[in-house]
């Protein structure tokens, strides 16, 4: 199991917090198309609670955590 | 002195003195920087240097604490000049009304003890980064976006805003939430406590992590990046 932590944005149409079912070579990138989520729009990937990299291979039991950019002043 | 007296029983009266010889410089002078240049100089930072090429419109009423009705027009960094000869006259204010940018980032920011980063857009802020960590001066990140903000207090070599504003993000949220009146204010709070901490050396500093404010749902999460 992946749990994906949403913050600000985009919970907009979408939970809090989404479940993937684990599977061997299951990534970022995977998790970001099934929630339509495009990668420019991401400012912080966290896995664990850790800066990650979309592409790299997750494990079963990773919490993946997603934050839109803030740049206004 | 009587104008600081509230002050002494968190700062010591010669913390209180220290503050006179502190020179900060507030690149922004909208909704967060008007904020900032507010609170620095109610503590009794001595010298502000407030950066703005731009001039206040109706626009800017909802938030800018340095705009009013009357002074529509008038640059910012001259009115943060104006509200601080009214607030605070033994603060030194140098206005700065020009473009913040690559030519010129390196002569505005000499000298300074300490830079508040209050821009509106990202590659400003990545810009600011590195001429800060080039001139070896702390930096204090703050951005907005609607319900949303986020603050963090780099020191130089940390370059925290390249994990901040990871794949090279050029656009943020605010660009369709816009900016309300609180956030700026909450987000110009905690920047200007990260300011004082750094300048006086003392109390937990948000370093190598970013505070991400959501007051839609009211969580605030600290993450780390080390």
């Amino acid at each position: 199991m992946i749990k994906v932590k949403l913050f600000a944005t985009f919970r907009e149409g979408r939970q809090k917090e989404v479940i993937f079912n684990y599977f061997e070579g299951i990534n970022g990138r995977y998790i970001l198309d099934k929630l339509d989520i495009k990668e420019e729009d991401i400012a912080i990937y966290l896995v664990n609670g850790l800066d990650g990299k979309i592409d790299n291979p997750l494990n079963d039991g990773d919490t993946i955590s997603l934050f839109p950019p803030v740049g206004g002043g | 002195m009587g104008r600081y007296d509230r002050n002494m029983n968190m700062l010591s009266k010669e913390e209180n003195e220290r503050l006179r010889s502190f020179k900060v410089c507030v690149v922004g002078c909208g909704g967060l920087g008007g904020y900032v240049i507010e609170m620095l100089g109610r503590l009794g930072i001595g010298h502000i240097t407030a950066v703005d090429k731009d001039a206040f419109e109706e626009s800017n009423l909802n938030r800018q604490i340095l705009s009013n009705v009357n002074n529509l027009g008038q640059y910012k960094a001259l009115e943060a000049k104006r509200r601080m000869e009214t607030v605070n006259p033994d603060v030194v204010v140098d206005s700065i009304i020009a473009e913040f940018n690559d030519k010129n980032a390196e002569g505005i920011l000499k000298g300074h003890n300490l830079v508040i980063d209050a821009l509106d857009n990202i590659q400003s802020r990545l810009m600011l980064q590195d001429i800060c960590e080039k001139l070896n001066i702390p930096l204090i990140h703050g951005a907005i976006a609607g319900w949303y903000g986020q603050v963090t207090t780099i020191l130089p070599g940390d370059r925290t805003l390249n994990y901040i504003y990871k794949n090279k993000v050029q656009r943020g949220i605010e660009k369709d939430l816009g900016n309300p009146s609180f956030t700026p204010a909450l987000v110009a709070s905690i920047q200007v406590s990260e300011a004082l901490k750094v300048l006086l050396g003392r109390g937990d500093l948000l370093r190598k992590e970013v505070l991400y404010i959501d007051t839609y749902t009211q969580e605030y999460h600290k993450v780390r990046f080390d």
